[in-house]
């Protein structure tokens, strides 16, 4: 907490210093942590994004307040969704959507639920919320951005969601005067990449002001070495498998020879 | 942990995990290295007790145990070489191994492995591995297991009746006989077309490579009912061609679907041959068909462990994977 609150100081600092000047609200936003290492004891993390809004003196008095939505994009992905049926006593994979390039990681942060930050309209437009990011899917040859009511589309949002990965927070961000912070969870299997974290401000219903910070998660030690040596020498990978295979083997027959 | 907080430390220097947590690096998934351990052991326990290599119930536990079916798969043929090389070696101090068999039995083996990871992976493209997988060990292990309970209940009635038990003889010839590539196989005594021997080893292969088992359930019968061959050189020979399969479909597999997890194999290896070396002592004070009895129930209680999950409503119709080869 110290370590945050003096970083805080300090970005707070340098921003003012070098802000230039700027007609209506500046949003200024940083992060706690922009590399996110994950090792075999990673158990999920919380990194804090914070920031200011800086109204400068031309900037009238805003009558609703601020909102704040934070979206936190991870890295793309094509993930196939598949539906079970009935078939003749037992359960199968009958039907499927492929989603193309879905994030694999989706939260949604703001200060209070967006219905009343936005109309239905202007989140629409601006993609704000789970049911508003666009999640194009394939049935077979054609692509399309798939209805916000469409099974397919509701029980990807459902799984993402309940393996912490698709999240939408209403109470995700909070305001201390013109200060905020949002803190955003990295559940332990989070996925790898390049993260990118959209500020966007909003009064009276209306953006008005925005804001972009990136962060990236990777993968170190052993496993990541594992992971790495398998994809990429697939061949070499098994063949090393056999001789330690083996080499069990071997070791067990002289350590319990009777004969 | 709870000082370390208390004395404000950040959240990365806390321990965070218990030691006993392992990350199987290919399965993703935290898993506690002595359960991986416990079922090696206790696997490799029975597989020595009944002389079997005991990937028809590796493979199943660690598949209710969360981890994938693909991965379950694919890092127990690692396992089964590791368990099926440590037996060879003594049979083969035995001088229990009829090599030119073995030999035979792998023109038929590489191919039918390399056909069972092809269709591996291409059921996994299109979703219906898992299906595949639940439905082979269904009627895979309720066909043996039945019918070794039977055979077993018959053995134990006639003992009990005091009847001699029943020698299978070596009946006289039949239709395999009249094929033709006829080979002789001097270690085992047997005067054989070449053509059985090699269905016989593509059959073990494919399946091996599809369930992640080794086969030696299945092939031993097959070596001594269809092909005759003697009970002297049997499990040796069956051993051999378990651990040269199934070496290939590890290689195979890590070449193509990148899913056997060498961290998982190696603790379920480790764990596979210590208990094997004791369960094979525990099995010398047992009677066989008692022992065949257990084994069979315990084959029938896997398979019907599998055909519940098939049948039983899933709690979620949906399912999110990542997209591979064709779709």
């Amino acid at each position: 907490m110290r370590r945050f609150s003096l970083a805080l100081a300090a970005a707070i600092t340098a921003l003012a210093a070098s802000a230039p000047p700027a007609a209506g609200e500046r949003l200024i936003a940083s992060l706690s942590n922009h590399r996110v290492m994950v090792t075999s004891s990673f158990t999920g993390d919380e990194l804090v994004l914070f920031g200011t809004i800086e109204p400068d003196a031309a900037t009238v008095q805003r009558r609703g307040g601020y909102d704040i939505v934070v979206t936190v994009t991870g890295p793309r992905q094509t993930l196939v969704t598949f539906r079970k049926e009935r078939v003749l006593g037992i359960w199968v994979n009958v039907d499927y959507r492929v989603f193309e390039n879905a994030p694999a990681y989706l939260v949604v942060l703001s200060n209070r639920p967006l219905e009343a930050i936005a109309n239905g309209e202007t989140l629409r437009r601006l993609q704000v919320g789970l049911n508003n990011i666009p999640l194009p899917q394939r049935a077979s040859v054609n692509i399309a951005d798939s209805a916000s009511d469409d099974p397919f589309r509701q029980a990807f949002l459902r799984i993402k969601g309940a393996q912490d990965l698709y999240r939408e927070v209403t109470t995700g961000v909070t305001f201390i005067g013109r200060l905020y912070r949002a803190p955003i969870p990295l559940p332990a299997d989070v996925p790898v990449g390049d993260y990118e974290v959209d500020v966007k401000l909003f009064a009276d219903g209306a953006l008005i002001a925005r804001t972009t910070t990136a962060l990236e998660v990777y993968k170190a030690g052993f496993e990541q070495v594992v992971v790495s040596f398998a994809n990429n020498h697939g061949i070499l990978y098994g063949l090393a498998t056999v001789m330690m295979a083996l080499a069990t083997g071997w070791f067990a027959s002289v350590v319990f020879r009777r004969d | 942990m709870a000082p370390a907080a208390a004395a404000g430390y950040p959240r990365e220097f806390e321990p965070t995990d218990d030691a006993v947590q392992l990350y199987l690096p290919i399965a993703d998934l935290p898993v506690n290295i002595f359960v991986i351990l416990a079922i090696g052991l206790a696997v490799g326990f029975i597989s020595g007790m009944f002389g079997v290599g005991g990937g028809f119930l590796m493979t199943p536990l660690l598949i209710f145990l969360g981890i994938s079916p693909a991965v379950s798969v694919a890092s127990v043929t690692g396992h089964i070489a590791a368990a099926s090389f440590s037996g060879a070696i003594s049979y083969w101090r035995r001088r229990a191994i009829d090599v030119a068999l073995v030999c035979m039995l792998l023109a038929g083996g590489i191919i039918g492995t390399a056909f069972g990871v092809w269709l591996f992976t291409t059921l996994r493209a299109i979703g219906q591995l898992d299906l595949t997988i639940g439905i082979s060990y269904v009627l895979l292990l309720g066909i043996v297991g039945t019918l070794m309970v039977i055979e077993s209940v018959r053995a134990i009635i006639r003992s009990r009746q005091g009847k001699p038990v029943e020698l299978r003889r070596p009946g006289s010839h039949t239709w395999f006989h009249g094929l033709p590539f006829k080979l002789r196989f001097k270690r085992s005594r047997i005067y054989v077309s070449a053509i059985p021997v090699w269905v016989i080893g593509f059959v073990i292969g494919f399946v091996g490579a599809v369930m992640g088992i080794g086969g030696g359930f299945l092939l031993v019968p097959m070596l001594i009912y269809l092909l005759r061959v003697p009970t002297a050189t049997v499990i040796g020979t069956s051993m051999v061609l378990t651990l040269v399969t199934m070496a290939s479909a590890t290689v195979m597999h890590s070449a193509t679907n990148h899913l056997v997890d060498a961290v998982l194999a190696l603790i379920l290896m480790v764990g596979g041959v210590t208990g094997a070396q004791f369960g094979a002592r525990a099995g010398q004070k047992m009677r066989g068909e008692r022992l065949r009895f257990l084994l069979g129930l315990l084959v029938l209680a896997v398979g019907i462990r599998f055909a519940f999950d098939l049948v039983l409503p899933p709690a979620n119709l949906y399912s999110v994977r990542p997209a591979e080869g064709g779709l």
